[in-house]
């Protein structure tokens, strides 16, 4: 559970994943003037999610600035800000808007420190909602972490609970490197003790959700969630799960998930993204190559199908990995 | 504003530091002494000085795969730039840019880009930093013809004008994309034109004069530093080689006369002549400013070939501050 994650002695309470996404980022923002936010509608609408929601009010629209409907721009201007010594967090709605402003991303911000000899800082936050499961198709639900990823230069980190959102959100204004912090749109309400304090949830480092003897499950951003119901349902037939959370997909924690293999001697690795070419295809890979000796059977995967994600709910239901399917898979897995 | 004696000095001067810096890069191209492509910026170097010369030290620049002028402008180091273009690891980015990716953020040279258009949204991110803590410095974007062909140009140009921001466009009009004509990709002939669906003033000025470029910047950046916003000015102007490599004639896509004509008003040429008509300096003393500046380059390119490749141990450095993916 999440709750091992919390200090004990500190005061918590319940916020939402969006809230600590807002409260994460309200008190980065007061704590250094240098940081400022920038996109379509953050400014006096507070994001088309609520994400930004109050931030025009305490801060100004000097430092939530509503722009035009321009992803190039948007990055651009996050980079700019950022090479001469700004803190620029911008936001990029979708996830699938990504790709419209790959170019600054993925040829400009990931490349310019290394392009540079390391001469330029860049500390550049872009953040983006992503994930199915809300009949918004094809070009407003992927997850495309591992283009990123496949970047370097680039830090991606996809939260899963309440607390981890709020410390991750810190942690990435904070770096002085360019992160992507990918929201899941279907996560906004989740419920989580998350402490009043401003925090930091290190980057790159995984966080054993469940512990378990039997079986590894690694995963990440709201199939983290279902890796868990999953692993709850097991355990009544005596399968003992253990579910890591990367948090940070890129670069990922491969030391924890080795250690764990090493105890389990078993592995699935869990995303929502497209399957083939997926993160798991890299988590798999490391495996084998760090922990063979130690495997009884294949590295199993979860993913969703070879296709763009469907409209219909009848089509994304089938579409998007849960519980149910993650179970099957730990079974073969564990029986294979 | 009639420029002063030390400015028309200082033009000359940063002219033929441009224009004898890539002349020793080509011949050390040819002779496979340097890696990768080269994008030399002989004839317009009129631009990049005008506008340098009209800017303060702390005034941010970013660049276009033409960009070798523009650092050498803003007052680069010759040996770190030259070290570069060679891939070494002495050079501005430790051999990992190369002419590309040239930058110095000390001089606020914000870098020479490998993609067309790409500098354009940051140097409008590096107008909203100056706009937001209220500093007064001005960022000017150096960019071609071609790249107003860009969708990234749009996205940033409306941005600055709808933001307000202190941005300078500066659009170095040299009538060629790569190898194709200006006419036969756009449907304009003056390319300020854009400039005004964005609700941004411009003007044309000689490319080739870099008194007039001087002079039109120095009104950009003022407007832009009292907080009137983003100006245009196009220059008109060409570019000597080919998009890339050493060779000028002989080229399917424009005439050898063209290129003669244009050489015929060459930036330097008009203004070393203007200068000795006006008695700011003799003949003697423009002579006395090549061979200073043949000295440094020679040396620049001495310490260039004396430098050592980088070691490849240093591949991974500064993919991030720290940590990474341990490269697997």
């Amino acid at each position: 559970m999440t709750a091992t994650e919390t200090p004990t002695g500190i005061a918590t309470r319940e916020l939402t994943y969006l809230g600590a996404f807002n409260e994460g980022l309200r008190q980065v923002m007061r704590e250094d003037p240098d940081v400022f936010v920038a996109g379509e509608d953050v400014g006096a609408q507070g994001g088309v999610f609520g994400a930004f929601a109050g931030l025009a009010d305490e801060f100004g629209a000097r430092r939530a600035v509503d722009t035009p409907i321009s992803e190039q721009a948007i990055v651009g201007l996050g980079i700019g800000a950022a090479v001469v010594g700004l803190r620029p967090v911008v936001d990029l709605m979708f996830m699938d808007f990504v790709m419209v402003a790959m170019d600054q991303i993925a040829n400009q911000a990931a490349k310019l420190k290394y392009m540079f000899g390391g001469t330029a800082q860049l500390p550049l936050t872009i953040t983006t909602a992503g994930g199915a499961g809300l009949s918004a198709a094809a070009q407003h639900s992927q997850s495309l972490e591992a283009i990123l990823g496949h970047v370097p230069g680039l830090k991606v980190i996809m939260p899963a609970t309440p607390y981890d959102m709020k410390g991750l959100t810190v942690s990435c204004v904070r770096d002085n490197n360019p992160t992507v912090l990918v929201l899941h749109k279907r996560m906004f309400g989740v419920k989580g003790d998350v402490p009043e304090e401003i925090y930091e949830v290190p980057l790159g480092v995984a966080r054993v959700a469940r512990s378990g003897a039997d079986v590894t499950v690694v995963s990440y951003s709201r199939m983290a969630e279902e890796s868990l119901k999953a692993a709850d349902h097991l355990s009544d037939e005596g399968i003992d799960c253990e579910v890591i959370d990367l948090r940070t997909v890129s670069p990922f924690d491969i030391d924890t998930v080795v250690e764990s293999v090493m105890k389990t001697s078993r592995v699935i690795v869990v995303h929502e993204a497209v399957r083939f070419c997926g993160l798991g295809a890299e988590i798999t890979a490391q495996v084998q190559e760090l922990a063979f000796d130690h495997l009884d059977a294949p590295v199993g995967r979860v993913g969703a199908p070879y296709s763009p994600v469907p409209f219909s709910p009848a089509l994304e239901s089938h579409y998007v990995p849960d519980a149910e399917r993650i179970a099957a898979e730990i079974r073969a897995t564990v029986e294979g | 504003m009639e420029p002063t004696e030390e400015i028309l000095r200082d033009l000359h001067r940063r002219m033929v530091r441009i224009r004898l810096f890539e002349e020793a890069a080509g011949r050390l191209f040819e002779g496979s002494k340097m890696p990768g492509f080269l994008h030399l910026y002989v004839g317009q170097e009129a631009v990049a000085a005008g506008v340098c010369v009209a800017l303060h030290p702390d005034d941010q620049i970013t660049s276009t795969h033409r960009g070798h002028g523009h650092l050498v402008a803003k007052g680069g180091d010759l040996r770190r730039m030259m070290a570069e273009l060679m891939g070494k690891a002495t050079g501005y980015c430790n051999g990992k840019g190369g002419s590309m990716h040239i930058c110095d953020l000390d001089l606020n040279m914000l870098g020479a880009n490998g993609i067309v258009g790409g500098g354009v949204p940051i140097a409008v991110g590096a107008g909203f930093a100056n706009a937001y803590r209220g500093d007064g410095r001005v960022s000017v974007v150096f960019f071609g013809d071609g790249s107003t062909n860009i969708g990234a140009f749009h996205e940033a140009a409306n941005m600055a004008a709808a933001l307000r921001l202190p941005v300078v466009f500066v659009c170095e009009n040299n009538e060629y994309g790569e190898y194709t004509r200006r006419e036969q990709t756009m449907a304009i002939t003056d390319i300020v034109e854009r400039a005004a669906a964005y609700g941004m003033p411009g003007s044309i000025v000689d490319g080739m004069d870099a008194v007039a470029v001087y002079e039109a910047t120095l009104e950009a950046v003022g407007r832009a530093r009292r907080g009137e916003g983003p100006y245009f000015v196009e220059c008109k102007t060409y570019r000597y080689y080919n998009h890339h490599g050493v060779q000028t004639l002989g080229a399917k896509y424009r005439s050898d006369e063209e290129v003669e004509e244009w050489r015929q008003r060459d930036a330097i040429d008009h203004h070393e002549k203007r200068l000795v008509e006006s008695g700011v300096m003799t003949a003697a003393d423009l002579q006395t400013v090549r061979e200073e500046i043949q000295d440094e380059v020679d040396d620049a390119v001495q310490f260039g070939e004396d430098s050592p490749m980088p070691d490849p141990s240093t591949i991974l450095d500064d993919v991030y501050s720290v940590g990474g993916a341990g490269g697997r």
